[in-house]
C-alpha cells in the first residue's frame, strides 16, 4: 500500500529538521573549541604546533566530508566502541568544523596588525592577556561575516550524516519517499527546508561582509 | 585490540586506482562543462536583461544555499516524474555542472568585472589590435583574477563528487563501497580511499600553483 504525500508527511520531514538544526549547532559548538585552537596554533610561536595544525587543517580540507563521516563511524567500531551515528556524525562534523574555521580564524588574527601584539608585549601583557584582551577582540569583528558563511556550509554538510544512517532532514525525505514514491514533493520539501535554513545566513554574512569592507575602505 | 588487516585491500589496489580516475575524468567533466555555464551566466548576468539577471540569481541562490546531496536526490529520483530518467551516471554530471555553474558564475563574473574600461580604452590608446586586447588586456589579467578561486572550486568539487557513490555512479567512493561489501575491512578500506582522495588533492593543488608560478609570474601592479 502506498502512503499519498500529505500533510502528515510534510510535517514529519518538518520536524526533522530539528536533528539538522541540532547536529549543525553541536558541531558548531565543538569546531569553535577546535578551531580556536586550531588558529592559535597556527600562529603560534612554537614550530611543533604550527606543523601540526597545518597538517590538521591540510587533511581535513583535502579529503572529503563524506570520507571523514565514515572513518569516524567504522573507527568508533574497531576500538570497541558501540556503533551510534550520533555519536559518530557530531566527532566528524565538529573535526571538519575545526579545521575550517581553524583557517578561517587564522586569516583573521593574522589580519590584526602585528604592532598591536608588540604594543601589548611592550605594556607588559603576557600571551593569554594579549591574545584575549588585544589581538581576539579585533580579530572576532573580522570573523563574523566568514564565520556565518562557513555556518551554511556546515548545515549543508549535515546531510551527509544520512548516508552513515543519522536520521536528519534528507534521511527523512529519503524515508518518506520510499513510501509515498513523490520524490518532486519530498525532496522539494527537503530542498525548500535547506534554502530556508541557509538563505537568512547567506544574506546575513553578505552583508556584513559589505559593511565591513566599507567600514574598512576609509 | 582491533588488528588490522590490509592484505585484502592491497590485493584490490587497482580497483581503486580505476576508481581514482573515474574521480579525476567525472571532474574535469563536470569542470569543463560547468565552466561553459559559468560563462554564459556571468554573461547573462552583467549584461542580460533583468529577468534573465533575476533567474540566474535565483538559480544561484538555490543551489548555494541548498546541500548537494539533496539537488542530487531531486535530479536523480525527482526529475523523471517531469523530464528524461538518467542513468546514475549522467544524473551526477549533471548534478556537479548544475552545482558548480552557481558557484563558477560569481567566480567569472568577479573576473570580468575586475577589468577596468580604462585599460581596454588604454589598449586602443596604445594602438593595440581587437584580438591583442583580448588577449592581453582582458583574457590574462581576468584568468589571472579568477584563478585561484577556480582551482580550489575545482579541488571542491573533487571532493564532493564522492557523494555521486550514494546514487550508485562510479567514481572512488562506489570503489570504496564495493571493496568494502566483498572484504568486511571497512576502516582499512576507507583510509586508503582517504588517502587516496588525499593525494589527489595534494598532486592537484601543487600542479596548479606550478601552472600558475609559470603562466602568471609578471609582477602585480598594486
Amino acid at each position: 500500500m502506498i502512503r499519498v504525500f500529505g500533510w502528515n508527511e510534510f510535517l514529519v520531514i518538518v520536524v526533522a529538521a530539528q536533528w539538522t538544526i541540532a547536529l549543525s549547532a553541536i558541531a558548531f559548538a565543538g569546531g569553535s573549541i577546535g578551531g580556536l585552537l586550531i588558529a592559535l596554533m597556527r600562529v603560534s610561536d612554537v614550530r611543533a604546533f604550527r606543523l601540526f595544525a597545518t597538517g590538521f587543517i591540510r587533511v581535513f580540507q583535502g579529503t572529503p566530508l563524506l570520507m571523514q563521516l565514515f572513518l569516524v563511524f567504522f573507527g568508533m567500531n574497531i576500538s570497541g566502541f558501540a556503533i551510534n551515528p550520533w555519536i559518530a556524525a557530531t566527532i566528524a562534523l565538529a573535526l571538519h568544523a575545526s579545521a575550517f574555521l581553524g583557517e578561517i580564524w587564522r586569516g583573521c588574527i593574522e589580519a590584526v596588525p602585528k604592532g598591536q601584539r608588540e604594543a601589548a608585549t611592550a605594556l607588559g601583557l603576557r600571551y593569554y592577556h594579549s591574545m584575549r584582551q588585544v589581538v581576539l577582540p579585533q580579530a572576532i569583528r573580522i570573523a563574523v561575516a566568514p564565520t556565518v558563511g562557513f555556518l551554511v556550509q556546515l548545515i549543508k554538510g549535515t546531510s551527509l550524516a544520512s548516508i552513515i544512517g543519522f536520521t536528519e532532514l534528507t534521511r527523512q525525505g529519503q524515508i518518506i519517499n520510499n513510501a509515498t514514491f513523490s520524490p518532486f514533493l519530498v525532496f522539494g520539501t527537503v530542498a525548500a527546508i535547506y534554502f530556508l535554513l541557509c538563505w537568512p545566513l547567506s544574506l546575513v554574512a553578505r552583508r556584513m561582509e559589505t559593511r565591513f569592507s566599507r567600514a574598512t575602505a576609509r | 585490540m582491533y588488528e588490522f588487516n590490509f592484505t585484502p585491500v592491497l590485493a584490490s589496489f587497482d580497483q581503486l586506482l580505476i576508481g581514482a580516475w573515474l574521480t579525476v575524468r567525472l571532474s574535469c567533466a563536470a569542470m569543463l562543462i560547468g565552466l561553459v555555464v559559468s560563462i554564459i551566466c556571468a554573461w547573462g548576468k552583467t549584461s542580460g536583461p533583468a529577468i534573465v539577471r533575476t533567474v540566474i540569481d535565483g538559480y544561484i541562490e538555490i543551489i548555494r544555499n541548498t546541500p548537494f546531496l539533496v539537488q542530487i536526490f531531486f535530479i536523480y529520483f525527482a526529475m523523471p516524474s517531469f523530464g528524461p530518467k538518467l542513468s546514475p551516471n549522467s544524473a551526477a554530471l549533471l548534478a556537479l555542472v548544475v552545482n558548480f555553474g552557481a558557484y563558477g558564475t560569481e567566480i567569472i563574473r568577479a573576473g570580468i568585472e575586475s577589468i577596468h574600461k580604462g585599460q581596454v580604452e588604454a589598449g586602443w590608446a596604445l594602438g593595440l589590435s581587437r584580438v591583442q586586447i583580448f588577449r592581453y588586456v582582458i583574457m590574462k589579467p581576468a584568468l589571472r583574477t579568477v584563478y585561484p578561486a577556480l582551482t580550489s572550486q575545482f579541488i571542491y568539487l573533487m571532493l564532493n563528487t564522492s557523494v555521486v557513490s550514494v546514487i550508485s555512479a562510479d567514481d572512488l567512493a562506489a570503489a570504496g563501497n564495493d571493496l568494502q561489501s566483498a572484504t568486511f575491512a571497512s576502516f582499512e578500506v576507507y583510509i586508503t580511499v582517504t588517502l587516496i582522495y588525499l593525494a589527489l588533492s595534494v598532486g592537484f593543488s601543487a600542479l596548479f600553483y606550478a601552472v600558475e608560478r609559470m603562466a602568471f609570474k609578471y609582477p602585480l601592479s598594486r
